[in-house]
């Protein structure tokens, strides 16, 4: 692995988004209006408003960085830029992480853009700091790239990678505490729920909606979902080959 | 080191299709070796073993006395696939700039691979805007930067305008004079006077491995393309 090359990788990925205006706005602006609409769903009943926008200010950013990454990495192989970029100095790892640190930079964009508006424009309280939430989001945001580059390589072509979001993404946000409390759910389904990294993501953003100052239980959230993000990172490295056949 | 590139008994099979049977050459340093051969013949698939992204079934593939795809290779190597690889959504020179940061290079090297391949008029165009030919050539530049042993590429000159291909095959004769090795393919057989040594390939067989003066001879006409032909029949008579 180099520094060097992977800042420049990086670089060359945000060069790309840079090009692609639409797609900028459509990252910056989406989440934002999501919450506005959830604001105008639970119109009166402030505290509702407030558990779900916080926990979606982390959901949002995993979604999205999920599917442009994927779809990212899908191009990567289907235009050859891959094979040729694996006939290069570069290493596995100065790609993936180069995706990781680009698109985790625009998470931050995003995540900034969105909790300014839930909480300026929505009226979104916590007892814990905005700033914890962005970080949160953030970290929520590479490990969906990291899903991403991962599931990328079981799918050949783009319809193959958006199904992967059902598989992939749709069964963590079902389990993680958001719909049914997990303490309720069935023995087996609490299992499967503390398996998934993204119930340790809305469980650290609680921690942040209660506690005025940050917990131990959010710390130890966090490095979990920063933990499965280096490891799904790791995994796609394994699954990049240098030769195909 | 007299040969850059030596390929023993390579055999290699997509699927359950055996695509190369038990080729052997040597490709001499220094030199311009066309790499011809109809379309399906296994070209692509010979390049693909030489710059080491092919999984083989058997035999060895030397490049620069180490075996094909090891680490050391990666700086050593210029890789031009037939769809150009470059991003369509950069501009040329975010592009020439990218490839020459991987080899730890500069902007004013990447300036001199676009400028040589004759897109300093284009720099700051998308690639997703170019024509198909500038595009291939974008892709050419950004295999140049970084002055590579060995340039493999396949079917650079496609779409090109006359004049253009010329400049080209002239560019890649000068860079084989410095010392580089170039392996070009081509399907057509016009380009293959201009190569210092000819492999001609089909059905996934060398059938020819000279240069284009001795396959001249041996064949008995100066069209390379009828030299082909009638090298084929002459093997399909041994076989019948």
């Amino acid at each position: 692995m180099s520094l060097r090359i992977t800042l420049a990788t990086a670089g060359r990925i945000l060069r790309q988004l840079r090009h692609d205006r639409r797609t900028v706005a459509l990252l910056l602006v989406v989440p934002a209006l999501l919450l506005g609409l959830l604001y105008f769903m639970y119109d009166g009943s402030g505290a509702t408003f407030d558990r779900i926008a916080l926990i979606m200010l982390g959901i949002f950013p995993f979604v999205i960085m999920f599917l442009v990454t994927s779809i990212a990495m899908l191009r990567e192989r289907t235009t050859g830029t891959l094979e040729r970029l694996l006939t290069t100095p570069l290493g596995k790892l100065d790609l993936l992480f180069g995706y990781g640190l680009a698109f985790g930079l625009a998470a931050t964009l995003q995540g900034a853009v969105a909790t300014g508006a839930a909480y300026w424009l929505l009226g979104l309280q916590t007892t814990g700091n905005a700033g914890l939430v962005v970080l949160i989001a953030v970290v929520n945001a590479v490990l969906g790239v990291a899903l991403g580059l991962f599931c990328s390589a079981f799918a050949r072509t783009e319809f193959q990678a958006v199904q992967f979001l059902p598989v992939v993404v749709v069964p963590q946000i079902l389990l993680c505490g958001l719909f049914v409390p997990r303490e309720q759910m069935v023995g087996w389904l609490e299992v499967v729920s503390n398996a998934l990294p993204l119930t340790y993501a809305v469980e650290a953003l609680a921690q942040v909606g209660v506690a005025p100052d940050p917990t131990t239980t959010m710390w130890r959230d966090l490095s979990i979902v920063a933990g499965a993000a280096v490891i799904a990172l790791v995994l796609a490295a394994a699954t990049l080959r240098r030769r195909t056949a | 080191m007299t040969h850059a590139i030596e390929v023993r008994d390579l055999v290699v099979e997509r699927g359950k299709r055996r695509v190369l049977h038990g080729i052997s050459c040597d490709i001499p340093a220094g030199s311009v070796t066309g790499l011809l051969g109809p379309s399906g013949s296994g070209k692509t698939t010979l390049i693909r073993a030489i710059v080491g992204v092919q999984i083989v079934r058997s035999g060895q593939v030397t490049v620069l006395g180490q075996p094909a795809g090891s680490a050391p290779l990666r700086r050593e190597l210029g890789y031009v696939t037939q769809a150009p690889s470059v991003y369509a959504d950069l501009s040329v020179r975010e592009n020439a700039r990218y490839f020459a940061a991987l080899h730890g290079l500069g902007a004013a090297e990447a300036d001199r691979a676009i400028t040589d391949v004759g897109l300093a008029g284009a720099t700051h165009q998308l690639v997703g805007n170019l024509s198909g030919g500038q595009r291939s050539r974008a892709s050419l530049a950004c295999a140049l930067i970084g002055e590579p042993k060995l340039l493999v590429l396949d079917e650079p000159t496609v779409g090109q305008d006359p004049v253009l291909r010329a400049d080209l095959w002239s560019r890649f004769h000068q860079l084989a004079a410095a010392g580089t090795t170039l392996l070009v393919s081509s399907h057509v057989m016009d380009e293959a006077g201009r190569c210092d040594r000819l492999l001609l390939v089909r059905e996934g067989r060398l059938i020819g491995d000279d240069t284009p003066a001795a396959i001249r001879a041996r064949s008995g006409t100066d069209d390379l393309e009828e030299a082909f032909l009638r090298l084929i029949r002459q093997l399909d008579e041994v076989a019948a």
